[in-house]
């Protein structure tokens, strides 16, 4: 994103937070938005997570051969990696693809045939009704996602561990209780933030100003995608070093 | 009344409109016409604030539209309804709900009042019970039908109508057309039709406006279009050898 973009990219993002012409209907919006972004997502991130978790288990265990080392450090590492890194990028980066390329599709399609023109002729914010929907549905969900994607991703951890013998229950479970931060969760949780905000804004962005027709629209899908899990990337550095 | 007052637009030192001015009375079916890429459609998005005119303004009875703040041109907005050239209409929503947006936005009317005027919107535009269907239900001309009855939904004190005839049979053409003229008078909208649909022009043009090249070559009436003797005019009106016949007979 060069700086011309970036610039129409705040400035659209200030046209987006303008007041809504009847809050009922946004609010409406908003309903449908975080059915779909949150519930639409909820087995992709779930089947997602519990995989993770279950492999990371076996990876750990494999790395750990020392015998001075505990067995309780697997649970540990999991948890910590889970909550910390895997649940929110992962999920955000996932996120990011399904959700990234059909909000910049939906944009996409309704400016290349002139829906968004119809919009703005009437008289209605086209980037408030449009995005700002989107985008508290993305910062709101995907928070929330995260929170069920962390649980299940441990989860999956004490499965792959107990069914494949890497591990024991009970030292799963007794690594995963030990020395735990609760500030971890919130570091998990700025970071679910920052990424709902990108994952819905950035190809909203990108979908608000195609010019052309149906290839125009893919590339600019394509290009939100990319973008995004850049960006998200940048953000988990630049979130992880400030918080940490 | 709408008037425009010398118009310039360019896009990237490609100068698209060149001091065009003109002036739009209501209650009668103006014309804008021109061959592909004149700037017609260019004219039309200065005219409702879609692009930014370089220089010249726009006055919709008086008022100024485009120096404008963003509140200002809401208001001015809200009087404007407009047929676009795909329809336009919203996907997602039924021909009911697609009508019943601007109502929903900006109206505190009871859904009874709102269902009531959707209905009167559907029957005036002869789609009287269509109200469930989706527009990928709809065939061109029922599209661009239901795209009228959205924008005379809020009724509005202009209307503008983007190629309404493209893609379109002629006797589909003819039914939009009387449409637009008849609703043109019944609520004396002042009413902007941009097309190159010869039909059109001779059918329900009470002022003509005819740009070439950016610029405005001519204005008048369809009775006096057959008359007169610009050659720019006569090639783009008469190109056929049915209308050549046609203006012969005059």
């Amino acid at each position: 994103m060069n700086f011309t973009n970036f610039g129409r990219y705040i400035l659209l993002l200030k046209s987006v937070f303008r007041r809504p012409e009847k809050l009922k209907i946004y609010l409406k919006e908003i309903a449908k938005q975080m059915d779909y972004v949150g519930v639409g997502s909820l087995g992709l991130i779930a089947i997602i997570s519990t995989f993770i978790g279950a492999v990371m288990t076996l990876q750990i265990a494999f790395q750990l051969v020392s015998d001075f080392i505990p067995k309780t450090i697997i649970g540990s590492v999991n948890r910590d990696s889970s909550i910390l890194e895997l649940s929110p990028t992962i999920s955000a980066i996932v996120l990011a693809g399904k959700i990234g390329s059909a909000i910049s599709s939906e944009i996409g399609s309704m400016r290349v045939t002139e829906q968004i023109d119809a919009l703005e002729i009437m008289g209605i914010n086209a980037p408030g009704y449009l995005i700002l929907p989107k985008i508290i549905s993305g910062i709101t969900m995907v928070p929330m996602l995260v929170i069920i994607s962390m649980f299940l991703s441990i989860s999956g951890g004490y499965l792959g561990g107990s069914l494949s013998g890497a591990v024991t229950p009970s030292e799963y479970l007794q690594g995963i209780t030990t020395d735990f931060n609760p500030y971890t969760i919130v570091v998990a949780l700025v970071k679910a933030f920052v990424f709902g905000f990108i994952i819905t804004s950035v190809p909203a962005y990108e979908g608000f100003y195609v010019r052309g027709g149906a290839l125009e629209v893919s590339q600019a899908s394509t290009r939100a995608v990319v973008i995004s899990c850049i960006s998200i990337l940048v953000c988990d550095y630049l979130v992880t070093q400030l918080l940490l | 009344m709408i008037e425009v007052k010398d118009i310039y637009k360019s896009f990237s030192g490609n100068d698209v409109l060149k001091g065009i001015s003109g002036k739009f009375e209501e209650g009668v079916t103006n014309l804008i016409i021109g061959g592909s890429g004149s700037g017609k459609t260019t004219l039309l998005k200065c005219m409702v604030g879609l692009h930014q005119p370089d220089s010249g303004s726009v006055l919709y009875d008086g008022r100024d539209f485009t120096p404008m703040t963003y509140e200002q041109r809401i208001e001015v907005r809200k009087e404007i309804g407009m047929l676009f050239q795909g329809s336009a209409l919203f996907d997602s929503m039924t021909v009911e709900d697609n009508i019943m947006f601007p109502l929903n936005m900006f109206t505190n009317q009871t859904r009874k009042e709102k269902l009531e005027r959707v209905n009167f919107c559907l029957e005036r535009v002869n789609l009287a019970g269509k109200n469930a269907l989706f527009p990928a239900e709809l065939s061109g001309g029922m599209k661009k039908r239901v795209g009228i009855a959205r924008a005379i939904s809020m009724n509005p004190k202009y209307l503008f109508c983007d190629e309404p005839n493209s893609g379109l049979d002629p006797k589909t053409s003819i039914v939009i057309d009387e449409l637009i003229q008849e609703l043109t008078e019944e609520f004396k909208t002042t009413t902007i039709v941009v097309t190159h649909d010869m039909n059109s022009v001779m059918g329900i043009g009470d002022y003509i406006l005819f740009l070439h090249e950016g610029k405005k070559f001519w204005e008048g009436s369809n009775k006096e279009i057959a008359h007169t003797d610009i050659k720019e005019l006569n090639d783009f009106v008469f190109a056929s050898s049915f209308m050549k016949a046609a203006k012969d007979k005059f």
